[in-house]
Formats: structure tokens, sequence, C-alpha cells
């Protein structure tokens, strides 16, 4: 796969991840952004032609400060699509990507093909109380993230030496900035009313979640399942919240099964 | 030079354990440690300290605002400045401040403001903080990467409200409002001298000068440690052709004056290692949110919070590691005379944020060092700054024929205003 760069009609520089050949799949990452190595999207893009855009914030992508709100956001995913010339692909969102996906699905139900949610924020329960990613030690992350957090940490860091003071300062800067933009619709309670708009949802829609999610637990499967009764739910096991990441072959084997 | 007396409040009830047991002081901080009983009685002694300072001369009283905080008892410093306004009749009210980012609508500020300054005849002196990251962020829920924008549009909000002699309708991002209208207004014309509380945010320096509002640095730290932001903000002011009256700016510094230096240790030295070890105890997530700071603020000084010096000073901290890095200034008037000296001219500041009262410090003793203070340290600081002498531009202005309700006996009967029959 390689990088491309996008500019929106909004006027956002985005850097997109492009590899494969077929139906055109458009992956949104989470509030982490994409990692150094996402080996699912390589092994997607053996079957798809895959979009992986990076939000503004992320990386080298570019003008974070034009998007604030969650119809901003939402917006933002449409302008992608368009400014890379999509017609009716498929959308899979990850984390805050999910939420994403579900919000552009919902405000315009025709113009995408399937629908795939991975652990996506959006909902909240009050029984079930999500922690609070923006007041976390750093050592306490991939402890939430990961069902392996020690093999987490290794890919959150992504072979970056991080007892080296500048590899630090840069992996501190970089990741203020990611969870700044991510926290306009995260901060403090990732819920901003999509539960009100799943009605209008009308493409096809998977939903995928880690048996051993402790940021949003597999209780929330069961919510979307109740607000999207028509999508289908996975559960698969020794996976947390970076299911993607951690259990690759069948994430992969899940979503092109689904995506057929 | 002006002294304003500060009290932080805080809470003088944390076990001893409450290190090793709690992560945080500040927004998760158990609840069940406070004790309304005992906090009647907390209040009431905060409360007369104030107003006793105003009879030894200060300038100022001060307070300002936290919340879910165990070092600060005031999530409404407008209601201490309202009880201050009503017993007091010669210092400033400094309340320093209020977070309008977290007010909804901040013309409440607006119009509370005014009434304290109404009522005090003309003493407020008005502070607008972005608020931390812990009040602003965590306790009241505002998005960190949009705060500072709020902040300024609540300020744009509230300085029209009180220049404006019509009403207006404000179309702002955050706040819609149809019509503005503030009722009262304040005493001082144009506004309040207006204060801006700064952490360490380098954008605070060009906001405090884009307005001629007064920079306050509240540290902690002292002196030493506080002088590379100030000599910051001052280049700052050169750079934009500003004259360089001290009183564009505060300090705060915690102060322990008794008859000599090895008294002060033997006074104070528990209660202030009570508030750095048990006050300051804060979980460091809850005061680095992603996107409070701004990327030039991050970049500017990232290295710092990365090894979070902070928590690490306040691990195994000795009295004489307070006193010789200058976080409390104590010891004889002479000793505390000499250090203020040298933090003043330091840092070129104008007003002193003066914290006697510190952790779980008894009455007697906060009284003590004050009047210690008052006596024998302030009038010798008094003229620090000769050529500046009349600059009043940052101070209050009150009016001459103003009510001096604690001479009156406020609820007593009065001669002549019976009803007429």
């Amino acid at each position: 796969m390689k990088w491309q760069e996008v500019e929106t009609k909004k006027g956002t520089r985005c850097r997109v991840l492009e590899g494969g050949s077929g139906a055109p799949v458009v992956f949104f990452h989470g509030a982490g952004g994409l990692l150094h190595d996402n080996p699912f999207l390589d092994q997607l893009a053996q079957r798809y032609h895959v979009f992986a855009p990076e939000w503004p914030g992320y990386g080298e992508s570019a003008g974070e400060e034009l998007l604030e709100d969650m119809l901003d956001f939402t917006l933002h995913g449409w302008d992608l699509v368009e400014a890379l010339g999509l017609e009716q692909p498929h959308l899979v969102g990850h984390s805050m990507g999910g939420m994403i996906a579900a919000e552009m699905a919902c405000l315009a139900p025709h113009d995408l093909a399937k629908l795939v949610l991975v652990s996506p924020a959006g909902l909240w329960m009050d029984e079930h109380p999500i922690p609070d990613i923006f007041a976390l030690l750093p050592y306490q992350i991939a402890e939430v993230l990961f069902h392996d957090p020690q093999r987490g940490q290794a890919l959150l860091t992504g072979g970056a030496d991080l007892s080296d003071m500048e590899a630090l300062k840069e992996f501190y800067i970089g990741s203020q900035r990611r969870l700044a933009m991510a926290g306009k619709i995260l901060f403090p309670i990732p819920n901003r009313r999509l539960s009100k708009r799943l009605y209008r949802l009308t493409a096809e829609s998977l939903v995928l979640w880690g048996a051993s999610d402790r940021l949003i637990v597999p209780a929330y499967a069961e919510r979307w399942k109740t607000l999207i009764p028509p999508a289908r739910v996975e559960v698969i096991n020794d996976a947390g919240h970076m299911l993607p990441y951690e259990q690759s072959d069948k994430f992969v084997r899940s979503v092109a099964g689904f995506l057929r | 030079m002006k002294f304003t007396w500060f009290n932080l409040m805080p809470w003088p009830y944390l076990p001893d354990d409450f290190r090793a047991k709690h992560r945080s002081v500040w927004v998760d901080i158990p609840n069940t440690l406070y004790d309304p009983r005992k906090g009647h009685h907390v209040y009431h002694e905060y409360l007369d300290q104030l107003e006793y300072a105003e009879t030894l001369g200060f300038d100022g009283i001060g307070c300002n605002e936290h919340h879910q905080n165990g070092y600060g008892l005031m999530p409404s410093p407008n209601l201490i400045a309202a009880t201050l306004a009503r017993r007091t009749s010669r210092a400033a009210l400094c309340v320093i401040g209020n977070s309008i980012a977290s007010y909804n609508p901040p013309i409440r500020v607006a119009e509370e403001f005014a009434m304290l300054d109404v009522i005090s005849g003309g003493r407020l002196v008005a502070g607008f903080p972005v608020g931390t990251p812990m009040d602003t962020n965590f306790c009241y829920g505002q998005i960190p990467a949009l705060t500072r924008d709020k902040y300024r549009e609540a300020h744009d909000l509230i300085m029209k409200a009180w220049a404006s002699d019509e009403p207006f309708a404000f179309d702002g991002k955050y706040n819609q409002l149809r019509w503005v209208n503030c009722w009262p207004k304040p005493i001082q014309k144009p506004h309040p001298p207006i204060y801006i509380p700064g952490g360490g945010s380098i954008e605070t320096w060009d906001f405090c000068l884009d307005y001629d509002y007064n920079y306050s640095y509240l540290s902690f730290f002292g002196y030493l440690r506080g002088k590379s932001l100030l000599d910051g903000y001052w280049e700052r002011v050169v750079k934009r052709g500003k004259d360089e009256s001290p009183y564009r700016a505060a300090f705060a510094q915690i102060i322990c004056v008794a008859d000599t230096d090895a008294e002060a240790e033997r006074l104070y030295a528990e209660h202030c290692l009570y508030f750095f070890n048990r006050c300051l105890h804060v979980f460091p997530p809850f005061a680095d949110p992603a996107g409070y700071r701004t990327m030039a603020t991050i970049k500017y000084g990232a290295l710092a919070q990365l090894t979070l010096a902070r928590q690490k000073i306040l691990e195994n901290l000795t009295w004489k590691q307070l006193v010789d890095e200058r976080f409390v200034i104590a010891g004889s008037p002479d000793t505390v005379r000499q250090q203020l000296e040298e933090c003043i001219k330091g840092l070129h500041i104008g007003h002193l944020f003066c914290l006697f009262h510190n952790g779980d410090m008894p009455d007697w003793k906060t009284r003590h060092s004050t009047k210690l203070f008052a006596e024998k340290v302030m009038p010798r600081l008094r003229d620090m700054w000769p050529e500046w002498k009349h600059d009043e531009r940052w101070w209050m202005h009150p009016m001459d024929d103003r009510i001096r309700p604690e001479e009156r006996q406020p609820g007593a009967a009065k001669v002549g205003a019976e009803w007429p029959r």
C-alpha cells in the first residue's frame, strides 16, 4: 500500500493509505490513529481497493481547526469519499472511526454499500461507564486497549525507542495532537446522540467486537444490536478494543465474509 | 507595591495517609473526606482571616475558583467575595477569578461581578482565568481543544456587556443571546481592573498585552522557578512596545514570618509540608488533557511536562528544600524582607499575592505570621517602585462616599427609620 494526499473541498489535507483493487472499502481509524504497521489493511487490500485516510490532526494530515463538532466530522467523512472519487464505497470504522462511519450512514443512507462497525464508540450506557481515555497514565493505555497489553504496548509505539528523549518528545506531541482532535467528539463522554439518528440507517451492517474489550465492553455490542436490529453482531475471542490489530486474520475473514 | 492577602481555603483534615491511599486531591478525591459540620467552622475561620488582613493594612484580599478540590473550598468565589463585600470597606476584593469558559451563559459573570462591584463600592478586581484543566475540563466537562476559543468568546461577551449602553444581540459560536443587557453594571469605568491568571501558556501574554490586562503568574513553586516564565512575559512587553510598569504583573508566593528563622521552621514547617505533600497531590493526567495546551505551548515546554518534573519535586520534600528553592519564603522579618526584595525585583512585579495560610495551619499561627509581616516587612517593601508610584492602572478605583457596613452594625435598628405613623 502507498500514501497519497487528498484535499477536501473544505480545505483539509489528508494522507490516505491506498492499495489493492476491487470494490472500494474506506477504513476510518480510531482515536489513536493508524499505527506504524497495519497488517489487516494489507490483507484487505488483497481483495478490495482499500483507502485508509488519516483524520486531520493525525500524522501528516492537517486542517484540524476546520473540524469542531460531530457534524463537521461526519461531513468531512463524505468530503473525503468525494475527494477520492468513490461511488458507494463500503465503510469500515474502528472505535471513533466507527462512530463517524455510523453518523455518515445515518446522514446519507443511500451513499454507501455496506457498513462495518468495529468496537464503535458513540453510545453510552450508565451501567457500563467507558474509562476516561483522556485521564490515563501512559502505561495504562495498553492495558485498556489490548487483550495482550504487553504485545499491545509494542504495537502502539511501533518500535520507537522511547528512552530516547527526542523520540519520546515527538511521540508525546503527536499523541497530544491526535487526542486533542478526538476530544472534540469524545470528551468528556463519547456520546453525541448518535442513537437518536440510527433509525435512518438502511445499509446492511456488521458489528464486530473483541471479547476482552476493556474500553467499550462487549455489552455495547448488544446495545448496537438493539438499536439496529438487522445488524449482524460477531464477538471475536482473544481480542480487546484493538481487535483489527490483535486478530488481523479473524478480523479480515469476518469483514470479507460480510462484504462478499 | 500592592499586597493582597490570599486564602486558597484548603481542607485541613486530609488524613496522614492521603497521598498513599488516594491518587488525587482534585477531581476524584473521595468526597466522604469532607465533613460539612467541620466545614462550617473552617469557612468562618478563613473568612475571619481575610477580614483581619484588611485591618492590618493589606491592599487587597483575595479568593479564587476551584472545583472538586481538597485545597480549594471555593467552587464559587463570588459567594466568598459577597460576604467580604459586606464586612470590609477598604481592601480591594480580588476575585482571581471566574473560569469564564465554564459559565453558561457567561453573562452570569458580567452580572455577578457587577453586583460585587456595586455592593463593595467599586472595590472589585476581576480575574478571568482560562481555568485549570482539572476544573474546566475534567470537572466542568468543557472540551479541551475548544476551551481557549470558548474562553475568548466569553471574554468578548462580558466586556461588551459591560461597555454597551444598549441591549445588543450576541451571535457567538458557543453563546447565542438575542438580548444582552447587563443589569446592574459595575461602578468602575470602563470596567473593573482585569487580571488574567496564567499557568504557563504563552498565548496568554499577548492576550494581556492586547487589552492591557494584568498578567498574574500563580505558581506554588516560588520565584526562582517563576523567573524564566516572567522573563518571557517581560520580553514580550518590550517587543510589543508597552511600558514596563511592574503593575502589569502579579505573582503568588507562600510566605511565613516568625521572630527567627529557626522559629519559622518550628511553627510552620509541618503545615507547609501538608500543603505540598497532600494538597498538591494531583493525578498527572488530570493536569494535561490533550488539547488544553496549544501546540505552540507544548513545543515551548514539552520536555518539562514529559519528565513530570513537578511530580518528582513533590516526592520526599523537606522543609530545607522548600526554603532553599524558595517555594516558601520563610524566616525572620529580615530574612523574609531580603528574599522578597529579590523576588519582587527579579520578577519585576508590582502586585504580590501573599499566601500566609498554608495547608492545615491553625488560625493563631496564620495570624501571627500575617501580623509580623504587616508590621515589620510590608512597610519596608512599600516603595520598591518609586518611579511607578502613581500608576493606578491595574488597581481598583472605589467610590469615595461608599458605605462602610462593618462600622454600622448592619443588623441593628436604625434611629429615625421607623414607620412614621
